[in-house]
C-alpha cells in the first residue's frame, strides 16, 4: 500500500540523526525506508508533514530541509505536547511514519526575480529555513536575500549550524537578534519588529515571509505596513491543529478554507479575505 | 424508477430474511427506549412507524473503527534494533440498510463530496460506501422538527437510496431507484404491483409532501452567516442553551468529523478513527494552547456555518444539512438549528465590537 492510495497510511522512516537545537527543540532527520520511495519522494518548500510516533500519535510539522537536498527530510519539533514529548525521546535508527508531503507551498516562481525578506521568530524559523536554503541553492532566480532571525536568548536559537554560512555569505544580508543582552552575544538586541524597522528595507520588488509566534506575527505586520509593503507582498504560514491532514476530518477550516490543503502558506491579502478565526 | 414491486405487510420478514442471506442488514429496532438501527436476525422486529432516533450513520462510517495495524519486531541479530510492520485494515461487510428515511440515505451524499473526491479517497469510508445499499421508507408522518423541504429534499428524496418503499394499502410499493436497488428486487417475497398500488403510492407521495411544515429557503443563509461571522453578541445569544455536550453533532446524518488516536499494548497496537464533535473545546485546541474557537459560540457559529455556508460554498450548492431534525428533537436544552439560521437571515448584522 502506498499513500497515494491510502492517504492515512503513513510511510515508515528511521531516524538518522537528532539535533539538540535548543533547550526545547529538538531536530530530526529521517529517511523513509523504502530506498525507491526516498528516491522519487517529491515536495515544494513549505509543505508540511505528519511524523507519527506509531502509539501516540501523529502531528504536524514543516518539512524544513528544502527539495533541492534530498539526502534526509528535516523536521524541527518544539516540545509541547503528548507526540512532541515522544518524539524528543527518539534516537538514530528508531521508526517513524512520516505522511507528506501536505498542503501548499511557498509562491517562489513569483518571487522570482524580486527582492525577499526572510523574518523568523523562534521555531517560524523553520519553515523560512527551507525557502532559504532553496532560494540560496537557486541563487541566480533572486535579487536580494535579507534574513532577519530573533530568539528570546542565544540558546534559543535553532540551527547554529546554518548560522556561520548565512553570516558569511556575500550573497545575502544576515540580521539575527535577541530579545535581552546576553553575555557574549555579538549581534542585535531587540524585539524582531523593531530591528526590522531599524532594517528599513524598501518595500520596492519585494516580498517579505515572515513566521513566528502570533504575537510576534502580529507586530512584524504591523511595522512591515509601515515600512510600505502592501497586503500581497507578505507571505505567512500558519499552524492549526491538524489531524487528517487532507482536509477530511474537519478541524484546521478558517471559514471555507483548510489550512491543511489551501495552506498553510497563506499571504497576508488571502488572510484578509479569510473570517476573523486565527 | 424502474420496475416496481409489491410487499404486503405480511411477507416483510421474508424478504427481510432473504436480504439478510449473506449481507448484514440493518433495521431499525427498539432498544432501551430508542429507536437504533442494528442487525436483523430471527425475532428481531423493525420499527418503521416513525424515524428513528439515531441515524444509520454506522453503517459507512462507524463512531470507532481501526484504520491500520502496528507491530514492532526485534531483530534476532541486532536486538536494539526493532522493525516496525503497518497493516492497513479495511472492513468493507456487504450491507443493506433497511427502513432508513429519506434523510438518512442522504446523508451520505454529503459525505461523498467530502470523503471520496477526485483529488482524495477515503478507502475505508468509499469501500463500505460501495457495499452498503439502502432500503428507504418514504416518510409519511413527519415529525415537527422536520426541515427536509427547507435544505432541497423532501419526505419522498430517493437522493442516496437505492430502493424506495411508500406505504400503500396492506403493505408497501417497492420501486428501484438505482441499478444496485434493482438487484434488490428479484425476490420471491414481492409480487408485481398491480395499478391501484402504484396510484395508491403516489396518492401516499404527494400527501406525505403536502404533510411538511410551509418550507422556507435556507440558501440565502450561506452569505447572511458569514456576514455575522464577527457579530459575536449574535452568537453568544443563540449559543447562550448550549451545553457543548455534542449530541446535536452525533446524532446528524451529514456530520463526518474525526478524530486518529493510537493504542499500544506491548509490540502491537492499533490507529484508530473516532467521530469527534466540533462543539468540544478540544477540538481546535492547538498545542501551543491558543484556541481559535474559545467558547461555545464560536464553536456552534463554525457548526451552523460549516452546513449551511461553508459546505454549500465549497461544493457549489448542497447545503450539509439534511433537514431530519434530530439535532432540535434530541438536543437537552433544545436548540433550534432552524430557528439560528432564519434569525441569522432575518436579523440586522450588528458590526458595533467588531475586533
Amino acid at each position: 500500500m502506498t499513500t497515494m492510495m491510502n492517504p492515512y497510511l503513513p510511510e515508515i522512516a528511521t531516524v538518522l540523526e537528532v539535533i539538540q537545537e535548543t533547550p526545547n527543540i529538538k531536530t530530526f532527520r529521517v529517511v523513509l525506508n523504502n530506498k525507491d520511495r526516498m528516491a522519487k519522494f517529491k515536495y515544494e518548500p513549505g509543505q508540511v508533514g505528519q511524523l507519527s510516533v506509531f502509539g501516540v500519535g501523529e502531528a504536524t510539522f514543516v518539512i524544513n530541509s528544502p527539495p533541492t537536498r534530498m539526502e534526509y527530510l528535516q523536521f524541527s519539533v518544539m516540545l509541547t505536547g503528548e507526540v512532541t514529548s515522544m518524539l524528543h525521546t527518539l534516537s538514530p535508527g528508531d521508526q517513524v511514519g512520516v505522511r507528506a508531503p501536505l498542503g501548499n507551498w511557498f509562491p517562489y516562481e513569483s518571487m522570482k526575480g524580486k527582492n525577499v525578506v526572510f523574518i523568523g521568530g523562534g521555531i517560524g524559523m523553520a519553515p523560512l529555513r527551507t525557502l532559504l536554503l532553496f532560494m540560496l541553492d537557486n541563487r541566480k532566480d533572486y535579487k536580494n536575500i535579507s534574513l532577519l532571525y530573533g530568539a528570546r536568548s542565544p540558546e534559543d536559537m535553532a540551527f547554529k549550524y546554518d548560522l556561520p554560512d548565512w553570516s558569511s555569505r556575500k550573497d545575502m544580508t544576515t540580521v539575527l537578534t535577541i530579545d535581552r543582552e546576553a553575555p557574549g552575544w555579538e549581534h542585535k538586541v531587540g524585539l524582531i519588529p523593531n530591528v526590522l524597522l531599524e532594517m528599513n528595507p524598501s518595500p520596492k520588488k519585494t516580498v517579505a515571509i515572515t513566521c513566528g509566534p502570533p504575537i510576534m506575527i502580529k507586530f512584524t505586520l504591523q511595522a512591515l505596513k509601515k515600512l510600505g509593503f502592501e497586503d500581497d507582498q507578505i507571505v505567512t504560514t500558519l499552524e492549526k491543529r491538524m489531524k487528517c491532514g487532507v482536509g477530511i476530518c474537519g478541524r484546521c477550516n478558517i471559514g471555507t478554507k483548510y489550512v491543511c490543503m489551501d495552506g498553510p502558506v497563506f499571504t497576508y491579502a488571502q488572510l484578509k479575505e479569510l473570517p476573523n478565526e486565527l | 424508477m424502474m420496475s416496481a414491486k409489491y410487499l404486503a405487510q405480511g411477507d416483510l420478514s421474508a424478504w427481510l430474511g432473504a436480504l439478510a442471506q449473506g449481507r448484514r442488514v440493518l433495521v431499525p429496532v427498539r432498544e432501551n427506549g430508542a429507536v437504533v438501527f442494528r442487525p436483523y436476525g430471527p425475532g428481531v422486529a423493525p420499527v418503521l412507524s416513525r424515524q428513528a432516533d439515531s441515524p444509520p450513520k454506522e453503517s459507512v462510517f462507524p463512531s470507532t473503527e481501526r484504520l491500520m495495524e502496528f507491530s514492532y519486531s526485534k531483530d534476532p541479530e541486532n536486538l536494539g534494533k526493532v522493525a516496525l510492520d503497518i497493516k492497513e485494515t479495511v472492513n468493507a461487510p456487504a450491507t443493506v440498510v433497511f427502513g432508513g428515511r429519506p434523510c438518512d440515505a442522504r446523508g451520505f451524499t454529503v459525505f461523498d463530496r467530502v470523503y471520496d473526491t477526485k483529488a482524495i479517497r477515503d478507502p475505508y469510508y468509499a469501500e463500505r460506501r460501495a457495499s452498503t445499499l439502502f432500503v428507504t421508507l418514504a416518510c409519511d408522518a413527519p415529525e415537527t422538527t422536520c426541515f427536509c423541504n427547507s435544505v432541497g429534499s423532501s419526505p419522498v428524496d430517493a437522493d442516496g437510496s437505492d430502493v424506495l418503499l411508500t406505504p400503500v394499502e396492506g403493505g408497501w410499493l417497492v420501486e428501484a431507484v438505482s441499478e444496485r436497488g434493482k438487484a434488490l428486487l428479484d425476490a420471491p417475497a414481492l409480487k408485481d404491483a398491480p395499478a391501484s398500488a402504484q396510484e395508491q403510492a403516489k396518492a401516499a407521495q404527494e400527501a406525505a409532501v403536502a404533510a411538511m411544515p410551509p418550507a422556507w429557503d435556507a440558501a440565502p443563509a450561506a452569505a447572511k452567516l458569514i456576514e455575522k461571522f464577527d457579530d459575536m453578541g449574535f452568537w453568544d445569544n443563540v449559543s447562550a442553551k448550549c451545553i457543548s455536550c455534542g449530541a446535536c453533532t452525533y446524532l446528524c446524518p451529514t456530520c463526518y468529523c474525526f478524530t486518529v488516536t493510537d493504542e499500544r499494548s506491548g509490540m502491537k497496537g492499533e490507529r484508530i478513527r473516532t467521530w469527534d464533535t466540533c462543539m468540544s473545546f478540544q477540538f481546535t485546541l492547538e498545542a501551543s494552547g491558543h484556541n481559535p474557537r474559545p467558547t461555545k459560540a464560536y464553536r456552534l457559529k463554525n457548526r451552523v456555518g460549516h452546513k449551511f455556508s461553508y459546505y454549500p460554498d465549497i461544493h457549489k450548492g448542497p447545503i450539509a444539512c439534511c433537514g431530519c431534525g434530530r439535532c432540535i428533537k434530541l438536543c437537552p436544552v433544545s436548540v433550534d438549528i432552524r430557528e439560528i439560521v432564519r434569525l441569522a437571515m432575518e436579523l440586522p448584522t450588528a458590526t458595533a465590537g467588531k475586533p
